[in-house]
């Protein structure tokens, strides 16, 4: 049991979650979505600046919560920078399949991005803790509203 | 804290029986405490949030239903009388075990929520706008929303007394909110987060005195200690059955034989009329008047099994244990290096919320899960509270008259464990 915690704590996150990338709020964002987790209160807010070809050219964010939704979203802003819209949109659903789906392997994803799914593996670890899979997805479900065009999302 | 609200409380016969409170035969009581979770002995500390159940409660439900169910205020037949002398005889139970005046004053509601609604819609529809409303900062949830939606439907005004930095009641301020257009306050009797005991009998007294009535949130203070309805001069008091060990879905709402009386019905159907035409429809007289359809019938003679149970264990043997179980949870915790507790009233039940420097409840919750540990992280559905107190969340271990010292030292070691994986 205490390995199923291990995977779920492994150093990187610990580590994103205390020094969390790309906390922060960027002048030229267009875009921005809200995610709030009401189970714990958590909130994060995504910001999302697109170019003129539709790629995020930056991307940051705000908000707190627990070590596994903060680390969950310092990892997506390093690993949506330079993404269409809809490349970002497959990484997500990708992403929910690595945190839910007991033996999904990166081979399988659909966004044909292995590097960005090898960097996020370390988040597979809340498999063992379902309850905990809405705070890894929460930036996600919040970036997905940004690109939507904005406004709140929830976990529930 | 053995007797809430009243210093002027004679010990009920049998009390001086049960002092020799025995912790294990207590435990013995309640199956699910042999559970073993991630292969560790169940420690729960999550009471507050809804206590577990003896095998007299679940034995009795079990009982009604194998012999003799039947509904209520209906049939001819034996059973269905059988079940409502019962489920009537449970209104007995609850007055005697709250010092009520009369059972025609307990209304059986779902819950606290419920009774709150009820007194909210009913009591608050004679309300006009620029009528005061005075909660306080401590609230769960349950005890802001219906006044806000009342706010809204009614132009009422909603009033917030604020907390002391431990935690406690601020009489003072209190007092100062109190004006002309004040007509109810409503306050919580014990802080679901805080522990916190409210001042009740002195809140009491001041709203009387400025001509308010006065609902109190007794979900919390009723499982710790006595409570004398008659002593507090409440005029509403709400409690739910399934923190007092008893079954969900049922609790009561106590209120003075008058003010139900002139108060309009809350839901409208079946049970709660005397007689109906399409031209006009007469209610019946509280408590039925409040009590629309079919009730939780199997729930309330649950409840009155729990109530039973608590009083044979004896309520101040209960409160000496839990102020026992407090005193070492307090002292145990905070030896523990960066952590703070929330909450250090001196008038204090059996709850203690906390936070350790730079992790977040929720990771505090899923690490000592793993030790088997149970306690409640998040806002606690208190959320201007926990703006009050300047963080998202806290972790909270409620005890309850089955919990040990023994495991308090296990979520202490747990806690350990989080600082060891967090480095």
């Amino acid at each position: 049991m205490q390995d199923a915690l291990r995977d779920l704590y492994q150093e990187v996150i610990l580590d994103h979650g205390r020094h969390p990338r790309n906390h922060r709020h960027p002048p030229d964002a267009n875009r921005e979505g809200r995610g709030y987790n009401p189970l714990c209160g958590d909130q994060v807010t995504i910001y999302l600046e697109t170019d003129a070809e539709g790629r995020i050219a930056d991307v940051a964010f705000e908000g707190r919560g627990c070590a596994i939704s903060i680390a969950s979203a310092s990892l997506m802003t390093e690993v949506l920078r330079g993404k269409t819209e809809a490349e970002a949109r497959r990484l997500f659903r990708d992403f929910h399949r690595l945190c839910t789906e007991d033996g999904f392997a990166v081979e399988q994803a659909e966004a044909g991005d292995p590097d960005a799914l090898e960097r996020l593996q370390v988040l597979a670890g809340v498999r063992e803790f379902p309850v905990r899979v809405k705070c890894a997805t929460l930036a996600w479900h919040a970036m997905s509203s940004a690109l939507d065009g904005g406004g709140q999302t929830t976990t529930e | 804290m053995a007797t809430l609200g009243s210093t002027a409380v004679a010990p009920r016969s049998g009390d001086n029986a049960t002092l020799a409170f025995d912790v294990e035969r207590v435990r013995h009581d309640f199956p699910v405490l042999q559970q073993h979770v991630h292969g560790k002995p169940l420690v729960y500390l999550d009471s507050g949030a809804s206590a577990q159940k003896p095998a007299a409660v679940l034995e009795t439900m079990d009982e009604v239903y194998r012999s003799g169910y039947a509904n209520v205020h209906r049939g001819a037949y034996y059973f269905s009388q059988h079940l409502t002398d019962r489920y009537e005889g449970v209104r007995a139970t609850v007055a005697r075990f709250l010092n009520a005046g009369s059972d025609q004053e307990i209304v059986f509601t779902r819950n606290v929520t419920e009774a709150i609604n009820l007194v909210a819609h009913s009591y608050g529809s004679k309300l006009q706008p620029g009528d005061e409303v005075v909660i306080s900062e401590m609230e769960h949830h349950a005890n802001i929303v219906p006044w806000q939606l009342l706010r809204d439907r009614a132009g009422i005004n909603l009033k917030v007394v604020p907390i002391a930095d431990d935690g406690s009641f601020r009489l003072d301020a209190y007092e100062a909110l109190l004006g002309p257009r004040t007509k109810l306050v409503a306050v919580t009797h014990t802080s679901n987060v805080l522990g916190t005991v409210t001042p009740m009998a002195e809140i009491i007294r001041l709203a009387h005195k400025a001509g308010a009535r006065v609902l109190v949130d007794g979900a919390q203070a009723v499982v710790h200690g006595k409570v004398d309805l008659r002593a507090l001069d409440a005029d509403f008091y709400a409690f739910t059955g399934h923190k007092l060990y008893g079954p969900t879905a049922i609790g009561a709402l106590y209120g003075k034989a008058e003010l139900l009386k002139a108060m309009p019905p809350f839901l409208g159907g079946g049970d709660m009329i005397r007689s109906v035409s399409f031209a006009e429809t007469t209610y019946a007289d509280p408590p039925h008047r409040f009590e629309a359809g079919t009730p939780p019938i199997v729930e309330a003679i649950g409840l009155g099994a729990a109530i039973d149970y608590v009083t044979a264990v004896g309520q101040d043997a209960i409160a000496a244990h839990e102020a026992g179980l407090l005193a070492y949870a307090t002292e145990r915790l905070s030896q523990v290096e960066g952590l703070t507790i929330f909450g250090t009233a001196r008038e204090k039940a059996s709850i203690v919320s906390f936070a350790l420097d730079g992790i977040h409840p929720h990771d505090i919750g899923t690490i000592i899960d793993r030790e088997g540990v149970a306690i409640r992280v998040g806002h606690h559905c208190a959320q201007p509270l926990m703006e009050r107190l300047g963080v998202p969340a806290t972790a909270r271990a409620s005890m309850g008259l089955y919990n040990t010292r023994g495991e308090i030292d296990v979520l202490a070691e747990a806690l350990e464990k989080v600082k060891d994986i967090f480095g």
